[in-house]
């Protein structure tokens, strides 16, 4: 007994016998056969936000987080957290941003990766606060392209039923 | 450098993996050379950056077990988008630090083994996971995020700074903005019909780019490169070595590289550190780099000409071979680069430096062929099957300075009149590391 997949000229073919089967021939302009399998793979992580884990309680809470460098004559402040200061190396604090601030810069994505694909169009943008010194990026949402700028006053969201990623909190135009 | 050797970048080689890939390069590569044979190579330095895409870890010593270079040393390097040019650099450190004579650096990506969206996917993980990738994961929207503000600061604030009310302007801007970009897009396919390992020849209009898919405002289809197969290798050696090799031999002058935050939130408001040919003066008004430019390319830059002995490389350098993942960062990075001043990369592609003079691009090109930037089709048009981009840069920088295209090529169009200097660089992230080496013709 013998057995061989189909064959196909066209790498199309081949993926949608790979859905099919699981296995297919791929054969090219000079007549070379390869052999093509399906090969899934998925992994769940057990990942931990260790340092970063008060941010992301803290959107459940409905409480948007930055840090501040402890350092006096520092004080840098973030409006992405970090634990400990890029500019100087000393441990932060953690403080509450204004839920108020300003699209830095912004863009309405029609694709994504995979698995944002069926979330298109999305505006992702980067948002500056009154007297922090870094940028946060978030979702933009009840606006369209066409409405975005520069410069736009917008305030945050949150998710009343926490996910616990960054998507609980995300930015609409400020009333 | 001795010697190179590219595949056909291609959206995918269903018959060859990745040990085969590399193997075509590398046999092609020694073809050029009789007295190069492997027991002549000490070791070497091989790059992919994905274990994604294939499912298959520690790759890198299946590439050397199939060239047949057991038990010499190799190390695989990865760097992101900029591993293929951090590759180049390893094996000049391993030739420089005199711990080997003759090194190969070999690299390669196949890409085509996942679905398209899910290859985006990977490379986003390349992103924060914590606070990045979750909120849509998609390196296009990251590279539109830092052209809105780029337009922002230089055409909004520059040239269209009289328009009064804000939406307009900022519209105006972004019009102007992706009409310059179109024309970096129509010159690399356009340059890539000469260059026979190109992934996507063609040639097309400033219409057309604007015309084809949006993908992430406002950045289109043709204004980005796409996922690929290929391998690169390139060898290098000492001076005493390259003279037994080759006459025609390839001087490796500089090298630099530079890093910068890998969220783009994190980017600090601070001061442009300057080229010689740049004064403080310049950029009173400027808050750098922000997410408009990129530091680590800057950085990059100077430890190079620095190293080399370049002050203005804007007179200085015949061509360079530039990481367009997108057509906004090519212009951003003649910026940082300092082909130009901070923005005036916009200006800089009106006037036509970056083109090749005797194409005809479809539009005025008055200072074609000033500094040519990506004669190759760069990564546009060839494709950046990511271990072998920086490589594929380094090989067709060589056959430049060795004025041997027309050879490789099979057609004489791309080649530069007699170059004396040039430079690569490879681009990794949002601009978290970027690499600069330069190569100078090394006989008379
Ligand atoms: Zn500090």
């Amino acid at each position: 007994m013998t057995s061989r997949p189909p064959a196909y000229s066209k790498f199309r073919d081949v993926q949608a016998e790979l859905d099919l089967s699981g296995a297919a021939i791929f054969r090219d302009a000079d007549g070379v056969e390869s052999l093509i399998i399906r090969n899934p793979y998925s992994i769940t992580y057990i990942h931990s936000y260790a340092e970063d884990s008060p941010f992301f309680l803290g959107l459940a809470e409905g409480r948007l987080r930055g840090s501040k460098c402890r350092k006096p004559k520092c004080g840098f402040v973030y409006g992405t957290p970090r634990s400990h200061c890029m500019v100087c190396g000393a441990p932060t604090e953690w403080i509450d941003l204004p839920t108020r601030g300003r699209v830095h810069s912004w863009t309405t994505c029609h694709f994504g990766s995979e698995a944002f694909l069926k979330e298109t169009p999305y505006n992702l943008a980067l948002v500056e606060f009154d007297r922090v010194g870094s940028l946060l990026l978030v979702r933009l949402k009840d606006c369209v392209e066409s409405d975005l700028y520069v410069g736009m006053p917008v305030e945050a969201r949150f998710d009343p039923n926490p996910k616990y990623s960054i998507t609980d909190v995300w930015f609409v135009p400020a009333r | 450098m001795v010697t190179g050797g590219v595949t056909k970048f291609a959206k995918a080689h269903p018959a060859m993996d990745f040990r085969l890939m590399v193997k075509r390069a590398y046999d092609y590569a020694l073809k050029g050379i009789p007295g190069l044979t492997a027991d002549r190579i000490d070791g070497s330095r091989i790059s992919y950056f994905s274990d994604h895409f294939s499912r298959q870890l520690k790759a890198a010593s299946m590439v050397q077990d199939y060239l047949g270079l057991n038990p010499k040393g190799s190390v695989r390097i990865e760097w992101g988008g900029a591993t293929g040019g951090e590759c180049f650099q390893a094996a000049y450190e391993a030739v420089a630090s005199g711990r080997m004579d003759v090194c190969l650096a070999a690299g390669y990506e196949t890409m085509s083994r996942v679905p398209t969206w899910k290859g985006n996917e990977f490379i986003a993980l390349a992103s924060d996971t914590n606070f990045d990738f979750p909120l849509g994961g998609f390196y296009t929207g990251y590279y539109a995020l830092m052209v809105v503000r780029h337009i922002y600061e230089y055409l909004r604030l520059g040239k269209f700074g009289h328009v009064t009310d804000e939406r307009e302007a900022q519209r105006l801007a972004i019009a102007e903005g992706s009409r310059i970009m179109s024309k970096v897009s129509v010159k690399n396919h356009l340059n890539a019909l000469h260059n026979p390992y190109a992934q996507y020849p063609k040639r097309l209009t400033v219409d057309d780019v604007l015309r084809s898919e949006m993908i992430s405002y406002p950045l289109t289809r043709e204004q980005i490169c796409t996922m690929s197969d290929g391998a690169a290798v390139a060898v290098l050696c000492t001076e005493q070595r390259a003279k037994e090799f080759t006459d025609r031999p390839v001087r490796v002058t500089g090298v630099g590289c530079g890093t910068d935050t890998m969220r783009l939130a994190d980017r600090p408001f601070g001061k442009v550190p300057l080229m010689p040919h740049e004064k403080a003066k310049d950029y009173e008004e400027l808050r750098y780099p922000g997410v408009h430019s990129f530091r680590a390319g800057r950085a990059a830059g100077l430890e190079a000409y620095r190293m080399a002995g370049i002050s203005n490389p804007n007179t200085e350098l015949d061509f360079i071979e530039l990481h367009d993942a997108y057509a906004s960062s090519e212009i951003q990075t003649y910026e940082d680069l300092g082909l130009c001043k901070y923005g005036e990369g916009y200006d800089f592609v009106e006037r036509g430096d970056p083109f090749l003079s005797g194409i005809d691009y479809g539009f005025p090109t008055p200072q074609a062929g000033a500094i040519p930037v990506n004669p190759s089709g760069g990564l546009i048009a060839c494709g950046h099957p990511v271990g072998a981009t920086g490589l594929m840069q380094g090989v067709f920088a060589f056959w430049q300075l060795q004025g041997t295209v027309p050879k490789h090529f099979g057609d004489p169009a791309l080649q530069l009149d007699r170059p004396r200097r040039g430079a690569i660089h490879s681009h990794a992230g949002t601009g978290s590391s970027v690499t600069v080496s330069i190569l100078e013709r090394g006989f008379r």
